[in-house]
This record gives C-alpha cells, sequence and structure tokens, in this order.
C-alpha cells in the first residue's frame, strides 16, 4: 500500500499509460487476431475508403488497412524494444563505468560516444545495413547504436550524483568493489532515471523505425510496416488520403503515448518529489 | 456594312493572331539526367532520349511505328548475298560547327565505334562489319562477314550515329552532330537546352525555336510541373496511379503507350528447383497478368506471355501458352515434387514497378503453397554485382528496355543461366537471315520455345505513359526506341 502510494498518478501519466496500453494491446493481438490477412491481396478491392471495405479501407493492392496497421504496430514494437534495450544494456554499463572509476576512462567514455552521437540513426543504419544486409536486423542494430551514448550519458550524470552521497563514501571506506557498489547501491537510486529514458527513447525508436521503413531500410515486406505503408501512400495521396493519414495518426499516437508516459513517470518517480508525493 | 466590315475584321484577326502566338519552344520533361550527351559512349537509355534525332543523326531513323525510314542515307542497296551495303548519302548536310558531313565521316564514326578500344553499348551492331569503303564523298559500302538481318534496324539506334572527327571527342560535354538542334547549354541537376540549328538540311520540317528538356525525378514533382505549365510534356510520367487523373483532364493528353521494357521475374534457371520446367511452368501459371498489372502498374501496360516487344512487326502473342491456372500450378508442383510447399526468395529493386510486382508474385505464389521471401536489392549497383554478375539468385524482377533484345536468352554468360541450343540456333539464325519475312518467322518461333519452356516469368510490357499539353502535336505514343524525337513537333492554336 505504501508502495503504490509513493507514485504520483498524473495526467500525462494516465493519458500516456492508456495510449501505450493500447498500442501494446493492439499489436500483441495482432498475433492471433486481425480482421483480415494482412498479407491478403484483393486486387479488385484496391484503393477503397474507410467503410466502404473494411473499418480503414484497402491499399493499392487491396489489402485491409486496419490489419496492416495492427501488424505494423507488433513489427514497430518487434524492432524499438530489442534495439532500445540493446542500447540501455550497453549504454547504462558504459555510463556506470565512467561513473564509477571517473578519469582517463570517463573521459575516453565520453568522447567516443560524442562520436556515435554524431551520427544520426539513418545514417547509421545504411551502414549496418551495407554490413548486414538492410532488413530488421540492421534496423535494430542501428537504432541501438544511437541509443548507446543517450544512455551512457544520462547514466553517467546520475550516477555521478549518487557517487558524492554519503552511503558511498561509507561503503567505499569498508573496501567495498567498486563493481558491487555500482550494483548494490548504485544502480537502485539511478533505475528511476532510467526508465523514464527508456521510455523516451522507445518513442523516438518507433520514429525511426518508421523513418528506416520509409526509406526501405527496415521491416521486409510484405510484412507490414507503418513507414512504408506511409510510403506506398504517398503516390495515392490525392486520390486516397486514408493511406497516408491512417499510419500517420498511428505513429503519432505512439509516439505521443510514449512521450506522456515518459514525462508523467519522470514526475512520478522523481527523488526529489518522492516524499511529498507520500503525503498528496 | 461598317458592321459587317468590322466583324470581317474581327473575325479575320481572330482566326490569324493565335496563329502569330503559336508557341515555338517546349519543355520536355525526363526522371533521370544523362550522365553524358554522346550516346556512342555509354548505355544509358537517358542519353538517346536527350540526343539522338534531336541532336544527331543517323543514316537511317527509326520511326513512330518502329519502320526504317532514310535519313543521312537517302537510299541503300543490298547486295542479293546480304553482304554488301551501298549508302548513298544526304547532300549539303552540315554538322553544327559548319562542317560538311560526308562518307568520310560515316567511316569515321563506325571505326571509331567499333574500335576494340570504344566504350560503345551495343557493339553487336558493328561486330559483322568487314570493311567500310568511301568510293566517293556521297556513296559509303560497308561490307559484312556474315549476314546480319537487324543490320539497317541497328543503324537508327543512338549508339549508331554519326559524329565528326572533329568534335566527336568532347561530344559529351559539348554534342555536334548534324540533327534539327543544336546544343545551348547544360546546367547539370536541372536542363539541358537546344536550340533551332539554322543550317538544317531539312529546315522546313522543324517548327520548334527552342527544346528544354527538365531533369525532375520524384514522381510527385512530376505532376505539379505540368500542373503549373513548367513542363509542357512527360513522355515518360514516373507514377501510373497519378496518370489516370491527366486521362480525364482535357487541357492534357494522355496517351498510354508501350515501350521496348519487357517486365520479367527471371529465374536462376541452373539453380534448383528452377533447373525443372515443370517448376517454371507452375510458377507462372500462378500469376494473374491482369491482376498484376492492375495492382503493380494501376492497369497500363501489356501482358506478355513470351520476351518480345508488342510494338515490333514480329510480335505474336502468347499469353495464352501458360495461362493463369491455380489448379494446374498446384498439380505441376506436385509432380516435381514440392507438394508440401517451396520456399524461395526474390531480389526486388527498388523501382516501384518492380517492388509492387514482387509483393504481388509473393501474394499470388502463396495461392499454390509457395513462399516467396521478398529481398530488396538496391539497383543498379547492388542487382548489378549480385545478380547480373554473380548470379546469387533465386528469382528477380527487372524490366529490360532494350529494342529486340530476345538474344539475351541465347547468350551463355547471361544472368538467367538459360541454356537451350535449339532455340540459340534459331537466334542465330534469324540474325543472319535478311529476308523480313524469313526472318520473322524465325523471331516467331523463337517466341514460342520461350513461351513453352519459361525461362523467366513474362509479366508485362513496360508502358509509355505519356502526359502532355493538348496543344502540343506530333509526340510519339510509343518508343519503340528510347528517343524523344521533336523534330516535328509543333504547338496548335
Amino acid at each position: 500500500m505504501t508502495k503504490r502510494s509513493r507514485i504520483r498518478l498524473n495526467s500525462a501519466l494516465v493519458v500516456g499509460g492508456i495510449l501505450t496500453m493500447l498500442l501494446v494491446v493492439t499489436a500483441l493481438v495482432s498475433l492471433v487476431w486481425t480482421p483480415e490477412v494482412p498479407t491478403r491481396v484483393r486486387v479488385v478491392m484496391r484503393l477503397k475508403g474507410p467503410g466502404e471495405v473494411g473499418l480503414l479501407g484497402t491499399d493499392h493492392f487491396g489489402r485491409d488497412v486496419a490489419s496492416l496497421l495492427m501488424v505494423g504496430a507488433w513489427n514497430s514494437l518487434a524492432i524499438a524494444w530489442p534495439a532500445v534495450l540493446l542500447g540501455a544494456a550497453i549504454g547504462t554499463a558504459i555510463g556506470c563505468a565512467a561513473a564509477a572509476w571517473k578519469g582517463i576512462a570517463d573521459e575516453i567514455a565520453m568522447r567516443v560516444s560524442d562520436v556515435v552521437f554524431a551520427f544520426p540513426a539513418v545514417l547509421s543504419a545504411i551502414m549496418i545495413g551495407a554490413l548486414v544486409g538492410s532488413g530488421p536486423l540492421a534496423a535494430i542494430l542501428a537504432i541501438a547504436v544511437f541509443n548507446i551514448p543517450v544512455f551512457a550519458r544520462v547514466t553517467r550524470g546520475v550516477a555521478l550524483q549518487v557517487w558524492t552521497l554519503d552511503y558511498i563514501a561509507a561503503a567505499r571506506a569498508i573496501g567495498k568493489h567498486p563493481l558491487r557498489i555500482t550494483w548494490e547501491d548504485v544502480m537502485p537510486n539511478i533505475a528511476g532515471a532510467l526508465i523514464v529514458q527508456v521510455t523516451i527513447q522507445l518513442a523516438l525508436a518507433i520514429l525511426t523505425e518508421a523513418g528506416l521503413s520509409y526509406l526501405g531500410l527496415g521491416v521486409r515486406p510484405p510484412n507490414p510496416s507503418w513507414g512504408r505503408m506511409l510510403s506506398d501512400a504517398q503516390t495515392y495521396l490525392s486520390q486516397a488520403p486514408h493511406l497516408a493519414i491512417a499510419p500517420g495518426i498511428a505513429i503519432a499516437l505512439s509516439v505521443l503515448g510514449l512521450n506522456l508516459l515518459g514525462d508523467g513517470l519522470r514526475d512520478a518517480l522523481d527523488p526529489t518529489l518522492k516524499g511529498r508525493g507520500a503525503t498528496a | 456594312m461598317t458592321k459587317r466590315l468590322l466583324t470581317a475584321a474581327l473575325l479575320l484577326s481572330v482566326s490569324v493572331i493565335p496563329a502569330f502566338a503559336a508557341k515555338t519552344s517546349l519543355v520536355v520533361g525526363m526522371p533521370i539526367e544523362p550522365p553524358g550527351l554522346d550516346p556512342t559512349v555509354a548505355a544509358p537509355v537517358a542519353i538517346r532520349e536527350v540526343t539522338l534525332a534531336n541532336l544527331y543523326e543517323g543514316l537511317v531513323r527509326i520511326d513512330r511505328n518502329g519502320k526504317v525510314q532514310p535519313l543521312l542515307a537517302k537510299s541503300w542497296e543490298v547486295s542479293p548475298d546480304g553482304l554488301t551495303y551501298t549508302f548513298r548519302l544526304q547532300d549539303g548536310v552540315k554538322f553544327h560547327d559548319g562542317t560538311a558531313f560526308d562518307s568520310a565521316d560515316v567511316k569515321f564514326a563506325f571505326d571509331r565505334a567499333r574500335d576494340p578500344k570504344s566504350t560503345n553499348a551495343q557493339k553487336q551492331i558493328f561486330a559483322p562489319i568487314d570493311t567500310i569503303e568511301t568510293p566517293d564523298p556521297a556513296t559509303v559500302v560497308i561490307k559484312l562477314k556474315n549476314p546480319s538481318g537487324n543490320f539497317l534496324t541497328y543503324l537508327g539506334w543512338g549508339d549508331a550515329v554519326i559524329v565528326a572527327p572533329e568534335t566527336a571527342a568532347s561530344n559529351a560535354a559539348n554534342p555536334v552532330g548534324t540533327g534539327p538542334f543544336k546544343f545551348k547549354s547544360w546546367t547539370r541537376g536541372d536542363r539541358v537546352e537546344l536550340t533551332k540549328n539554322p543550317d538544317y538540311w531539312q529546315k522546313d520540317k522543324v517548327k520548334l525555336d527552342t527544346v528544354t528538356f527538365r531533369f525532375i525525378s520524384d514522381a510527385q514533382a512530376q505532376v505539379a510541373a505540368l500542373r503549373a505549365g513548367d513542363v509542357d510534356a512527360f513522355p515518360n510520367l514516373g507514377a501510373p496511379e497519378l496518370f489516370a487523373e491527366f486521362q480525364k483532364d482535357s487541357r492534357f493528353k494522355a496517351v498510354a503507350g508501350n515501350t521496348e521494357g519487357e517486365t520479367v521475374a527471371g529465374m536462376n534457371n541452373a539453380k534448383k528447383p528452377f533447373d525443372d520446367v515443370r517448376v517454371r511452368r507452375a510458377l507462372m501459371h500462378a500469376i494473374d497478368r491482369k491482376t498484376l498489372i492492375e495492382g503493380a502498374y494501376s492497369g497500363f501496360g501489356t501482358p506478355i506471355g513470351s520476351f518480345f516487344s508488342p510494338n515490333h512487326p514480329a510480335y505474336v502473342d502468347m499469353t495464352g501458352a501458360v495461362p493463369y491456372d491455380v489448379e494446374k500450378a498446384k498439380a505441376l508442383l506436385k509432380e516435381a515434387g514440392h507438394g508440401n510447399g517451396l520456399s524461395i526468395t526474390i531480389k526486388a529493386p527498388q523501382m516501384a514497378y518492380a517492388s509492387r510486382s514482387a509483393e504481388l508474385i509473393s501474394a499470388m505464389l502463396a495461392e499454390v503453397g509457395v513462399e516467396l521471401k521478398i529481398v530488396p536489392t538496391e539497383f543498379p549497383a547492388k542487382w548489378i554485382e549480385e545478380v547480373f554478375k554473380n548470379k546469387d539468385y533465386d528469382v528477380t524482377i527487372v524490366s529490360h528496355t532494350e529494342p529486340l533484345d530476345i538474344d539475351i536468352f541465347a547468350r551463355d554468360s547471361y544472368y538467367f543461366n538459360y541454356k537451350n541450343d535449339t532455340f540459340k540456333q534459331l537466334i542465330a539464325d534469324a540474325a543472319k537471315t535478311t529476308d523480313e519475312k524469313a526472318r520473322f518467322e524465325k523471331y516467331a518461333q523463337a517466341q514460342k520455345i520461350l513461351a513453352e519452356d519459361v525461362p523467366a516469368l513474362f509479366l508485362f510490357q513496360l508502358p509509355k505513359l505519356g502526359v502532355w499539353n493538348a496543344k502540343v502535336k506530333g509526340l510519339w505514343e510509343n518508343s519503340p526506341i528510347p528517343v524523344n524525337d521533336v523534330t516535328e513537333v509543333s504547338w496548335t492554336e
């Protein structure tokens, strides 16, 4: 009970939570059920508007747009999640190490992350695509690489603060190894900041995945993806605007939801608000 | 009386003024910019689309119906054995730099093209040539080593235009030919401008004063440029889905013609399971060409059952040879031992027609239990490396835009890995047959063999979706060879 009351509900958290839940549930449902087989081509029924055929109409091959969106949600998360988790794991390790050892290790880690940070995800996706062949794997690796410096910096920032606290000094005084200090004393205190960051990076990853698929570097056809739906819709814009609007709204809502969730979580988990949270 | 006079005067002015106002400039839009302006040293189609017939001329020209017509050669005789061609040249023809055109230029141009060091893209044109003689300035005698049935047609291609020895080396940047238009300027990434050649030998035919070729790659931007009047004509519009709107618009003329581009899904005939003709036929049976064209090209494009352009007089419709029949496809697959399914990949280039077709074919093959995985493959660099050179593929899809290119199935090292000695012999015979009827008969047989043997899935002829201002007259509706011949184009009004 006391644990629950430590999380302050706020409107951003609620709205963000609902939107994110919707995204996750849609993605999961698509694994067992969609209104139509999303890859089924029905050329005679092509470019039908919303309501005419299916809930959201059909695309240029007569595929059901609602079903494509549902499977697209899964494909989007299936790339964004592992990519962010991979990036977070490596980035956090680097950040913690930099904070624990400081000095030259810190300097090297941060300058290297500056260099990685300088490359946009799309560019690294093209480079990685050249190495492993373009496709979902390249997209995951590209987004992960792009996430490493982000997490390295965030982790280092908050971890450095924690390292100055008295109980860490105490732990050092009794001769605890820096690795154990990091794991037992630092990590629990920076977890909140990391969770917030993961949520926000997930939003960015979904956007990047859509961008990569738009350029043909992400999910492979005929497997549906929001980004490719947008690029396919481009030339049909005057005839069938719903083809672009549907995935556009799906991307916008998902990104908005995850961002709001991240903001809400930050407010709820902010250590400076924690004390008041219990009484509020 | 005065009133009547006034009316008459008004009527007269109405009928006269527009005649003076008729435009004499034309802006032609193209999706791809040529890398240079010399069609005799490189393959890209865009070079011919700017230069052939406008800047440069050959001994003969290919007209809008694909027929051979006299051009710089006003007449010719072919010896009965088909080995000696005697060309009589036009008098009074001058290059744009003022020098006169004569038989020495023809000899120079052809010798330059067939030189071992030349980078001419179609050396087979010149391969049969034994000697080129110039008995006088107005006569060229070409002796062949063996008869070449398509020799005259080939001479109308961009690869065989006549260039002058003084200027040949710099033609790529500063083209000098004998054509109706002279080169004015080239703003890289944007446009090439041509102006009327005042000394042209058929001056009376030419109505335009200036022609500008603008390069716009994005389909949406092409449409916007046409609507805004920035471009008067787009002979090859990039987006079929936007073409239908122009067909409804009376300000424009929108014509869906044929190109020489046979769109085929080539199979690796040396690799299992494609070495089995039953599998190849089964895959062909599984494809509904009409639906494919509808989905991939908004319904424009002619279905083909073999590898020959419907523009060509020797074309035979073979679409009925292996028709769409799902049950037959399943039965054949079962017979070939793939009753439990088959998993193959298609390397699909990024062009809209190719990637869309690949998706549709994948859906169609799924209906007969074949899983076709799509591997996007960047064209040209990656595709050339993996498919064309290394032959590391199962199925691929691309449009073959060269005219009269059925012989690629007779080439040993070609990417289809197809070997059929009967077919090869037939193509070799056809090339040597100078009698048109007999040659066309051989081409008909060759088409039939391919249709039955299905070395590639024959899909559709890439259409030429031309859109131009309704007042522009004289543009080509089909493209039997890649060219934007604007010699006789004019504005009405």
